[in-house]
């Protein structure tokens, strides 16, 4: 059984999500997903012993095909979509990393 | 003003020349022009473009195809070239994709003529449109109601005849419960049925692109046109497509249906009830067996489709940062303060809360106790179909418990929204084909829908189950005198 949702748990999860969550936010999500996952404490009731995971309905079909080279999204198309681009040099900018 | 027909109706009259594709595409935005002020099915069109490309379809000298000249709307998660895509997000509140998505080719390969963009819960996360950025869409039927969601304004856009089909994407219910709470056709193919190249992910396991219409033939063409294999999305099965329209008998006879009674028990709508089991009684007269079974885990489908779903979406909207399409939120002097300031900016609240849910159920620690467990509950949902459908061909349910709820009642409670999809989260968590048909209308005029589960790969059973039964319980119009010029 997992401990109920505390605000450091929603402070700490928003961290790793990269969400900054104002004031109000911390409040009510703290209280609405601690309602949720007091919820979802039902599935802890269903017998799953010796029950594989499902990840995904067509786990048993893996798609293959041959690796031949395609015509991919246009460069220039696609740093038009960016906020900031250096598109001479075909480059999507970001701030200063270092 | 009269309704728009069918689309297989309308496709009929463009190929015997009583129509053009362009009349028919005008007639689509003249309605769009007098009902839509008060409806809110779109979010953004192109007028021009659908003109121009109406023109083009009737230069030619041989149809298209089976969607010749056909207006359609499409949910804003699917990607337009050229025409705004927001997913009903701030974060991508000015994107316009490069590319078109396979359903879009498909559709227009098919003589089809995308009209619009439709209102959607923001990354298709809700039953309502209540969490889409701006502002949601009204229930034909009743407008301080919610068409229900996500797909909620291509569900409005076919029960007002705005276009007489479109697009939507079923994650937990997305097509189905709209297309019950708005009284059109609403169908969810099988996982892996239809590409999914251009949609914008929320849950990869679960989401599916699948068709609205006013009638179950207009399903099953749409269907057979956007269907098959492509290359781009290696999670679209290699299965061949089949004439799904072309099956349509309208006979029952040898086939069985089941129903999961004790899912009935509580929180179920009287009315809605009550409609279902005339329907089982219209299903029986027209041959089917009516049989119980029991689908034990199905009463867990709500809490691990939260579970799934939203660690699913934590991860697929990690991508949202601010580099390369989207918002970028100003003034941030790090990187990591550029993430932050635009995922806070650009996000909704139930984006947010959907996040950070998911990010908790797969923190170290929690992962075994919620996601791995849900995901061991996922098994034993699908294994219980498994099982019903050894004696049986299709499950019938309710689509929705009740009919539409009134705008702003559930939107700060996450539970009772959640909710709205007991009935609708199971199929896609077993990867089954669904669809809901309308059933009738509540003493007050609101629509309740029949839905029907399949095998896997087993639409053209439920389509012919839908139609046969909409042969005989035959759509019902909304009086839009309401919310047309005064």
């Amino acid at each position: 059984m997992a401990p109920k949702l505390s605000r450091e748990d929603v402070l700490r999860v928003a961290d790793l999500a990269r969400l900054e969550l104002t004031e109000d936010e911390i409040a009510r999500f703290t209280r609405q997903l601690a309602d949720v996952l007091a919820y979802a404490e039902d599935v802890q009731g269903a017998d799953t012993s010796g029950t594989p995971p499902m990840s995904h309905p067509l786990a048993s079909e893996t798609a293959w095909r041959e690796d031949e080279p395609v015509p991919s999204l246009d460069r220039a198309e696609s740093l038009e979509r960016a906020p900031q681009a250096d598109r001479a040099a075909g480059l999507f900018k970001v701030p200063k990393v270092l | 003003m009269q309704a728009l027909p069918t689309a297989t109706a309308l496709r009929d009259a463009i190929r015997r020349r009583e129509l053009t594709a362009e009349g028919a595409v005008q007639q689509a935005l003249d309605r769009i022009h007098d009902l839509d002020g008060a409806l809110h099915a779109f979010l953004h069109m192109d007028e021009a473009r659908a003109l121009t490309r109406a023109r083009d379809l009737d230069r030619r000298t041989t149809p298209a195809g089976p969607l010749h000249g056909v207006p359609i709307a499409i949910k804003d998660n699917i990607s337009t070239r050229g025409l705004r895509t927001t997913a009903g997000s701030r974060i991508l509140e000015h994107y316009t994709p490069a590319f078109d998505a396979t359903v879009i080719e498909r559709l227009e390969a098919a003589g089809a003529v995308v009209i619009g963009k439709t209102v959607c819960d923001e990354f298709a996360m809700g039953s309502s449109t209540e969490h889409s950025a701006f502002g949601p869409s009204r229930n034909p039927w009743a407008l301080d109601r919610i068409p229900g969601g996500s797909s909620g304004g291509s569900a409005v856009a076919v029960a007002a005849g705005l276009t007489p089909l479109a697009l939507g994407s079923d994650t937990g219910g997305s097509v189905r419960q709209p297309a019950a709470l708005c009284g059109v056709v609403g169908l969810k193919p099988t996982y892996g049925r239809v590409s999914r190249y251009g949609l914008i992910a929320f849950a990869s396991s679960l989401d599916q692109i699948g068709p609205f219409s006013r009638s179950v033939p207009d399903a099953a063409l749409t269907l057979e046109v956007i269907a098959g294999h492509d290359r781009r999305d290696s999670t679209s099965a290699q299965r061949a497509v089949e004439p799904f329209a072309a099956a349509l008998s309208g006979d029952l006879r040898g086939l069985r249906i089941g129903v999961p009674r004790h899912l009935l028990d509580a929180g179920v709508d009287p009315h809605v009830l009550k409609s279902f089991d005339e329907s089982l009684g219209v299903l029986a007269s027209l041959g089917a067996a009516i049989s119980t079974v029991e689908l034990p885990h199905s009463r867990y489908a709500i809490p691990v489709y939260y579970l799934v779903a939203t660690a699913e979406a934590s991860a697929n909207l990690a991508r949202y940062d601010g580099v390369r399409y989207g918002l970028r939120a100003a003034g941030a002097a790090t990187l990591d303060e550029m993430y932050e300031k635009t995922r806070s900016a650009g996000f909704g609240a139930e984006v947010k809360r959907r996040i950070v849910l998911g990010t908790y159920v797969l923190s170290a620690g929690y992962y075994d106790a919620y996601y791995l467990k849900a995901q061991q509950v996922r098994t034993l949902i699908r294994q219980d179909y498994e099982r019903a459908f050894e004696s049986v061909d299709a499950v019938a349910l309710p689509t929705s418990p009740t009919p539409a709820f009134k705008i702003g009642e559930r939107v700060e409670d996450p539970i009772q929204m959640y909710l709205a999809d007991v009935f609708t989260v199971a199929a896609p968590l077993a990867g089954l084909p669904a669809i809901s048909v309308p059933s009738g209308l509540t003493p007050d005029r609101l629509p309740i829908g029949l839905q029907l589960t399949g095998r896997a790969w087993e639409e053209a059973t439920i389509l012919r189950m839908a139609d046969a039964f909409e042969r005989v319980r035959p759509i019902a119009h909304p009086d839009l005198a309401v919310a047309g010029r005064v």
